[in-house]
């Protein structure tokens, strides 16, 4: 009610959102290589280990050697805890500790710019590593056909709707504890029931609708079949509940945002 | 005008932390908001710049209406924070450059200005080195410098100097005299009333959310408190200074009051008092002209604000 709708008198520019952006991209040009290295380590290690060597047990799984079923299901929860991760932890660190935020604000640049700078920056970095999986992928020659280069825009919009879910949980932190919560009671459940892993066909049927509603398992969805050569079902089903998801968690930030910053 | 402020009022709850604030400042003078913690000087500095709203009141910064307009105010305006809030990842230089990008300016045009810059804050040997390895002055006048990377019509400081050793202090006075010469108009945050006196050509004394005084410093010195004071320390007769107080301290001036130890006599002429201490061995003086702290906490109490 008190909360400082700052947006109806200042609407955000994309100026002043690209500014904050291209701060993110500065400091993480200095640490690229490492970073983008860091960030293939896990995904490629899970990759390798579940798909070859439990795959090497397995018979098809959903019509594909485990490995190709892997892959689609590697790229997208792989991007999930990229934007996830730059969007707690980073974000957290530049909001509150080193309040780089504060130091933003003082100059022509809105809250709101700044939550959608950091948003659209934790989604590109979380690009960056869904990318790099997709290339080692389709170097192995898990991808069948130029589909696969829809996973690009994809994966950006994965990034997007997890970059915003995860600000809405940086705004609510006090303190970097509270992220274990949401990586052991969100992340990492949803990782397990949203076709990554296994197809959701596994799960009790409950289960199944429930999962039907996370947003990993619409970009799941998408992913597999395109990684396979072949066109998705329901595909503006699966965009749609995305796109929700980006908007939702963005307006909840800057609801958030200016509660916590502005008064 | 740069800025002008007409009846402000902010309050948290039931707790009105700004309550009724009335200033204006004029191109190239220096403002001085003093006050105890909590006497509302950093809020009122964050409705200023539009980072928090106000219960009532007009604010105009630079013109522009706030909150209204205070993104557009903002672009003409440098901030230099009580807490240091440089950006650790980058170097002295980028700072300037990344900050200067947040006013949409263009980076050969931020890039021309930083030697300029550095060498302001004397840094000119340290642009390439990380801001960890800055000591706590240099610090301080890096964020000065990047407040001036726009060539704002007003800076704004809060509490610039607070935790910095007396040669740094004084270096960032000089920076700020310099920037006044130059016609640059400051808002200044502090309780150093020594670096009001030095700075600022108006001040005023907030508390509870609002002026209880307002002028030039000799002005306030001169409107609020007796010109001359002698403190006093010590034992007398085996006894504390209080002792002697009672006995002999209304007599010999105008007003006088108890600090814990101290006596602080107050008065026109305190030549007759300082010719009977002289015949009182166990007490210790000093005599000096009254101050702007003098002032400051005549009026605002002496007991602790925290």
């Amino acid at each position: 009610m008190s909360t400082f709708d700052a947006s109806a008198i200042c609407p955000p520019r994309l100026a002043g959102i690209l500014a904050v952006w291209r701060r993110n991209f500065l400091v993480w040009r200095k640490l690229a290589l490492p970073s983008i290295l860091g960030n293939l380590a896990d995904p490629m290690i899970y990759m390798f280990g579940l798909g070859y060597g439990l795959g090497g047990l397995l018979p098809q799984v959903g019509g594909v050697s485990y490995i190709a079923f892997l892959a689609a299901g590697t790229i997208c929860s792989s991007t999930m805890n990229a934007a996830t991760f730059e969007a707690l932890y980073s974000a957290f660190s530049r909001m509150h500790v080193q309040k780089t935020w504060e130091a933003i604000m003082n100059a022509p640049v809105s809250l709101d710019e700044i939550v959608g700078g950091e948003i659209l920056w934790a989604a590109t970095k979380s690009l960056l590593s869904g990318c790099a999986i997709l290339v080692v992928a389709a170097l192995l020659g898990l991808t069948h056909s130029f589909l696969a280069l829809w996973l690009v825009p994809l994966v950006f919009l994965v990034g997007l709707a997890f970059s915003a879910l995860g600000m809405i949980v940086t705004l609510l932190a006090r303190s970097y504890d509270f992220f274990m919560y949401y990586f052991t009671l969100v992340v990492t459940p949803m990782m397990l029931v949203s076709g990554v892993f296994f197809p959701m066909s596994q799960l009790p049927p409950l289960v199944q609708t429930l999962s039907h509603l996370l947003p990993l398992s619409h970009g799941v969805e998408l992913a597999r079949p395109l990684m396979l050569g072949r066109v998705p079902e329901d595909i503006l089903l699966h965009l749609f509940a995305l796109i929700l998801c980006a908007l939702a968690g963005y307006l909840a930030s800057l609801r958030l945002a200016r509660k916590r910053l502005l008064d | 005008m740069p800025l002008s402020v007409k009846g402000l009022f902010k309050a948290y709850g039931q707790k009105s932390v700004v309550a009724g604030l009335d200033f204006e400042l004029a191109r190239g003078e220096c403002f001085g908001l003093l006050g105890p913690n909590g006497a509302g000087k950093t809020t009122s500095l964050r409705l200023i710049l539009g980072l928090a709203r106000a219960d009532g009141g007009e604010i105009s910064l630079c013109g522009e209406p706030v909150p209204e307009r205070s993104r557009e105010a903002r672009a003409r305006v440098g901030v230099v924070p009580q807490a240091d809030n440089l950006d650790p990842d980058f170097s002295a230089a980028e700072n300037l450059l990344t900050y200067g990008r947040y006013f949409g300016m263009k980076d050969a045009d931020i890039r021309a200005r930083i030697p300029r810059l550095l060498a302001f804050a004397g840094l000119e040997d340290r642009g390439g080195e990380g801001i960890r390895s800055l000591s706590g002055g240099m610090k301080r006048r890096l964020t000065l410098a990047r407040a001036l990377v726009n060539d704002p019509d007003l800076l704004i400081l809060d509490e610039p100097t607070t935790g910095l050793d007396p040669q740094a202090r004084h270096l960032i006075w000089e920076r700020l005299k310099l920037l006044l010469q130059r016609g640059t108009t400051i808002l200044i945050t502090t309780h150093f009333m020594e670096e009001a006196e030095r700075l600022c050509s108006r001040v005023g004394i907030m508390d509870g959310g609002r002026f209880i005084a307002q002028g030039s410093p000799r002005e306030v010195i001169a409107g609020n408190i007796e010109p001359q004071v002698v403190e006093i320390y010590g034992e007398w007769q085996g006894q504390g200074v209080t002792a002697w107080a009672e006995a002999h301290a209304a007599a010999l001036c105008s007003r006088f009051e108890t600090s814990g130890e101290t006596v602080f006599c107050y008065g026109a002429d305190l030549r007759p008092l300082m010719a009977h201490l002289d015949g009182q061995p166990g007490l210790r003086t000093l005599h000096r002209p009254a101050n702007l702290e003098d002032v400051f906490l005549r009026i605002t109490g002496r007991e602790l604000r925290d």
